[in-house]
C-alpha cells in the first residue's frame, strides 16, 4: 500500500469512528436535543416534571379566549391528535394565530392546564403571496380546520 | 487531466490565474445581488403570514448557505492537503476560514433580527438549529486560533485540517437539526418543491448564486495573499516583485 493510500485509509477510518461516536452521543441525548415536547407526550406524562419545559403544537381554531379587562389569554394547543389547554398572561407575538404553530414555555399545573410564562410563534416553511393563500381551495381549508380542531383521536398510550 | 490539475496546484500558476478569474466572479456576483435585492425588496409579493418581514430571507438564507459551503471547502481542502500533500490545498483551507466565520456571524445576526418580530425572541438557548450554528461559528474561531497558535506553517496546516475534518460532524447536525429534533426554526424551504411561490423562489436562488460568486471571488483573493505569504522566500515571488511590472 502506498503512503498516500494509507493516509486516505487512516482519515477514512477516523471519520467513520467520529461519525459513530457522534451518532451514539446524539442518540443518548435525544430528549435534551428537543426544543419542545409534543402535546401527545405531555398528555402521556412524558415530560420533565421537576423543571419548566416547552410544549409545541398548533393553536386550535376558535379556542383563543381573552379575559375582559386584562392581558390573560387561554387557548388550546394540539398536535392534531391530543390537546392541552394553555393559560398565559402577557403580550402574544404578532405571528400568533389560530391554526398556526406555537411554542409555550412554563409548567403543567395540577388541573392539567399548562401555565405559560413565555409564548413563541412558530411558522412553517411555506411562503406564498396573500392572493395565492386566499385562492387555496375551500375544501383544503376545511380539511386543515378539521385537523387543527383535533379530530384525530387522542391515544397517548400508543406513543 | 492530472497534468492540468498539478499545473493548477502550482502556486505561481494559480497566482496568475486567480488574478484573471477573480473579477469575472465578482462582477456577475454583484450584478446578481443587486438585481435580486431589488426584486426581493420591491417586486416580490409579501408573504401571506409574515408580511414584508419575510424579505430578510433574501439575506439570511444566502449567508447561512455560505457559512456551510465555506466550511465544506475548508474541510475538503484540508483532507486533500493531508492525503495528497498539496500545499495549495492548505492555503485554500486557511483562506476560507475567516470568510466562513463572517458569513456564519451574519447568518446568526440576520436570523436573530428575523426571529424577534416573527417568533417573539432574539435568541433561544437550547434550540438545536441555533445552537449548532453557534457551534459552527466557534469551530471557525477554534480553527483560526489553532492555526495562529502554531508557528510552523506545515504543522498548523495539519492540525487545522484535522480539526476541520472532525467539525464536519457539526455541519451534518446543522443541516438536519430541524428534521431530527423539534425546533423553533422552520424546516427546509429552498431546495424543496412546492414550499415557496416560484416568483419568490427565483430571486432567492439568484441571490444564493450571486453570493456564491462573490464568495468565490473573495476566496480567490484571500488565497492569493496566503500563497504570496507562504511562498515569500521562493524565486518566482522574488522575480515577480523585482520585475518592471511589480507583480500586479
Amino acid at each position: 500500500m502506498k503512503p498516500r493510500q494509507q493516509r486516505m485509509l487512516a482519515i477514512g477510518l477516523a471519520a467513520l469512528g467520529i461519525a459513530i461516536a457522534a451518532g451514539l452521543t446524539l442518540r443518548a441525548f435525544q430528549d435534551n436535543m428537543m426544543f419542545f415536547v409534543e402535546v401527545s407526550d405531555v398528555v402521556a406524562g412524558n415530560y420533565p416534571k421537576e423543571r419548566n419545559f416547552r410544549i409545541g403544537g398548533l393553536v386550535v381554531g376558535g379556542s383563543l379566549q381573552r379575559e375582559q379587562g386584562s392581558i390573560d389569554v387561554r387557548f388550546d394547543v394540539t398536535d392534531t391528535a391530543c390537546t392541552v389547554p394553555v393559560r398565559y398572561s402577557g403580550v402574544l407575538p404578532d405571528l400568533f394565530r389560530e391554526g398556526q404553530g406555537v411554542v409555550a414555555h412554563g409548567r403543567l399545573g395540577g388541573d392539567g392546564v399548562f401555565e405559560a410564562d413565555k409564548i413563541l410563534a412558530k411558522h412553517d416553511e411555506d411562503y406564498m403571496a396573500p392572493e395565492v393563500a386566499e385562492s387555496l381551495s375551500k375544501h383544503q381549508q376545511d380539511i386543515q380546520a378539521a385537523v387543527v380542531r383535533g379530530t384525530g383521536g387522542c391515544n397517548p398510550d400508543d406513543s | 487531466m492530472w497534468k492540468w490539475f498539478h499545473q493548477l496546484a502550482s502556486p505561481p500558476h494559480f497566482y496568475r490565474l486567480s488574478a484573471i478569474l477573480s473579477p469575472w466572479l465578482a462582477i456577475p456576483g454583484l450584478a446578481l445581488i443587486a438585481y435580486s435585492t431589488w426584486q426581493g425588496l420591491f417586486v416580490v409579493p409579501m408573504d401571506y403570514q409574515q408580511g414584508d418581514a419575510f424579505r430578510i430571507i433574501y439575506v439570511h438564507v444566502p449567508t447561512a448557505y455560505l457559512s456551510m459551503m465555506a466550511y465544506t471547502i475548508m474541510a475538503t481542502a484540508g483532507a486533500v492537503g493531508l492525503i495528497w500533500r498539496i500545499k495549495l490545498a492548505h492555503a485554500v483551507a486557511a483562506a476560507a476560514a475567516p470568510i466562513g466565520a463572517a458569513f456564519t456571524f451574519l447568518s446568526l445576526c440576520t436570523g436573530s433580527i428575523w426571529g424577534r418580530p416573527m417568533w417573539g425572541t432574539w435568541w433561544e438557548w437550547g434550540d438545536p438549529r441555533m445552537m449548532s450554528q453557534l457551534i459552527l461559528l466557534f469551530l471557525y474561531f477554534g480553527y483560526m486560533a489553532l492555526r495562529g497558535a502554531i508557528d510552523d506553517t506545515a504543522k498548523a496546516d495539519k492540525a487545522g485540517a484535522v480539526l476541520a475534518l472532525v467539525g464536519i460532524v457539526n455541519l451534518v447536525i446543522v443541516h438536519f437539526s430541524v428534521e431530527w429534533w423539534s425546533s423553533l426554526h422552520q424546516g427546509q424551504t429552498v431546495f424543496r418543491r412546492g414550499t415557496m411561490d416560484a416568483e419568490m423562489r427565483l430571486p432567492l436562488l439568484l441571490m444564493i448564486l450571486g453570493f456564491t460568486l462573490l464568495f468565490g471571488s473573495m476566496l480567490l483573493r484571500r488565497i492569493r495573499t496566503e500563497v504570496l505569504y507562504r511562498e515569500r522566500r521562493t524565486r518566482w515571488v522574488r522575480e515577480m516583485i523585482l520585475s518592471p511590472r511589480g507583480g500586479s
